[in-house]
């Protein structure tokens, strides 16, 4: 009896530490001497961290800190709006993709981004999946039937949307639209995913699913996410990466993090002094 | 302030109380004023309209017959109706609408995605703001002189060219403006999904704005039926049977505009026809075009 309960304690020991991998993993995505501008106006200064391998990556701090804009990096989101340039470098696979001579569509394809706000795209719900498979893939009918179904079972909306597909997205719930976002994004196997806020607009109980579906998804995935909700980044997060006026204060496993932060500034923001 | 802090407070209450019953009085005055105003304005416009329309619906109704439809124009006297003026709006109007809506939607395209704040996008729109409150007399004029002159006659091309250029700024308009009520956001996550510029304008946004898009080029097509000064000079009319575009071409306004200046009354009686049928189809358009619109929120 006793025995069974303690293979069980340690099964479970073994779980908690499997769920929240503090283990070093090799770094999918390297950010090195980066500063960021719009216009004149200096909004990154100098980050040096990485991303590593199937961890969740979470990013906080206050309004206007920069998280946001780094995200916007990571994938060139930022290339679409002159007047905004990076400066330093961001390696993946030893190859910098802040280099021109990149192809910015297949890096994009690479690394996958979730919006604040769900964005459906106004046609049907297979569709908008099939939408981002077609830019870059192309598949028989079957293999397209057959990755909508797995992308939208891994963002867990299978269930909901699967005799709807031919009806149109826009009828779905906010919290099923935004499950939807991340299906599209998965659809097409990218390597990293980054999620910009990607809870901020829903309710408490379609907050719980993405957060599990971020659990689930980082088996495959490395992920990177934007919250301003501290129990979020403490919930889903192996480690935090704290952001003050444009600087990384702080990067450290989450749970050092919100126990034994070694910088004042990240002291204060996470105990709520400012924010 | 001071000499109101001098007196007793008990007074100066009493003189409160007077001065608001006096400014309630007023306010109430100027609130009646300004409402009669609004309504006697508003009344005076519904007159004319519903005059126009009674009148139109009276003299066109009682004009209206099966043969409007069926038979050509045929000379005073010989129960004529208007088959080829019907048949030719018809023709220019799409052919028209067919040309203007392409030109127009890819130049509000650039104006939205490629040209936002651009001083050439802005030089492009107030050009075509201008080509929108333009005369229209002018657009056949200027088409008298770069088709009619150098191909040597009236016909229906040059009829549908003058319309296709009082289509274009209509739908560029529209089309810019439906576009940039689109999200930021829905653009952004198009391109970070990988794809390139093109595929999001025409995969996406065009499909998001497609209904406003639609009524913009319905109310384009309103307009265009209506329209006599730009035909005046290009396609001239047609009192014969005629569907060929490059002779001239007969049309709905322009056998209004002759028929009701004629001494006949046959042919008075089917100006009226005509612009009973001109008015109810720009009518249907109308109601189409918002019910588009209102199911797209």
């Amino acid at each position: 009896m006793a025995s069974a309960t303690t293979r069980i304690d340690t099964a479970a020991a073994a779980a908690a530490q499997a769920h929240r991998s503090t283990a070093p993993a090799e770094a999918r995505l390297e950010v090195r001497n980066l500063d960021f501008y719009y216009g004149a106006n200096k909004a990154l200064k100098n980050i040096n961290f990485s991303l590593p391998s199937r961890r969740v990556t979470g990013m906080i701090g206050p309004s206007g800190c920069g998280k946001s804009t780094l995200l916007r990096v990571l994938n060139r989101m930022y290339s679409l709006y002159p007047g905004q340039r990076a400066t330093g470098e961001v390696l993946m696979d030893g190859q910098n993709i802040l280099d021109d001579s990149i192809d910015i569509n297949a890096l994009r394809s690479r690394i996958g981004m979730v919006f604040q706000k769900p964005t459906p795209f106004p046609m049907t719900i297979y569709e908008n999946i099939a939408f981002g498979i077609r830019l870059h893939e192309k598949l028989s009918k079957t293999e397209m039937d057959e990755r909508v179904e797995w992308a939208l079972t891994r963002a867990a909306l299978w269930g909901e949307a699967k005799d709807r597909l031919n009806t149109s997205a826009m009828g779905l719930s906010g919290g099923q639209q935004q499950r939807l976002c991340i299906a599209r994004t998965i659809a097409v196997r990218p390597e990293v995913i980054l999620l910009d806020e990607p809870t901020s607009a829903l309710d408490p109980i379609s907050t719980l699913r993405i957060e599990e579906l971020i659990d689930e998804l980082k088996r495959d995935f490395t992920i990177a996410i934007v919250t301003h909700n501290m129990q979020q980044a403490a919930r889903c997060a192996d480690q935090v990466a704290f952001f003050y006026l444009g600087e990384l204060v702080e990067i450290a496993p989450a749970e050092d993090m919100f126990t034994a932060p070694k910088q004042p500034r990240t002291q204060d923001y996470i105990t709520g002094r400012f924010g | 302030m001071s000499a109101a802090m001098q007196t007793s407070p008990m007074a100066s209450t009493r003189v409160d109380s007077r001065a608001k019953a006096a400014l309630g009085r007023r306010r109430r005055r100027v609130d009646t004023a300004v409402r009669v105003a609004c309504f006697v304005a508003t009344a005076i416009g519904l007159l004319f309209l519903v005059s126009i329309l009674g009148t139109l619906l009276w003299n066109g109704a009682s004009a209206f017959s099966l043969h409007v439809f069926t038979d050509v124009t045929r000379p005073p006297g010989s129960n004529g109706g208007l088959l080829n003026p019907i048949i030719g709006s018809l023709i220019q109007t799409f052919i028209g609408t067919a040309i203007g809506t392409p030109i127009g939607l890819l130049v509000g395209t650039y104006l939205a995605e490629y040209a936002k704040n651009t001083p050439l996008g802005n030089a492009v729109r107030f050009v075509s703001d201008i080509l929108l409150s333009a005369p229209s007399i002018l657009i056949g004029l200027f088409v008298y002189q770069v088709l009619v002159v150098p191909f040597g006659g009236f016909s229906g091309w040059a009829g549908s060219v003058a319309l296709a250029i009082i289509v274009i700024p209509i739908v560029v308009r529209t089309t810019e403006d439906m576009l940039r009520l689109l999200p930021d956001t829905l653009r952004e996550a198009v391109i970070g999904l990988g794809a390139p510029k093109w595929k999001m304008i025409t995969l996406v946004c065009w499909r998001a704005a497609a209904s406003g898009i639609m009524t913009g080029v319905l109310l384009a097509i309103a307009r265009v039926a209506g329209e006599t000064a730009p035909l005046l000079f290009t396609s001239l009319g047609n009192l014969n049977w005629s569907v060929n575009l490059s002779a001239p071409m007969a049309s709905l306004p322009l056998t209004i505009y002759a028929y009701a200046g004629s001494p006949y009354q046959d042919w008075i009686a089917l100006a009226w026809a005509g612009a009973l049928i001109i008015t109810l189809g720009v009518l249907g358009l109308n109601i189409f075009a918002r019910s588009l619109l209102r199911r797209r929120k």
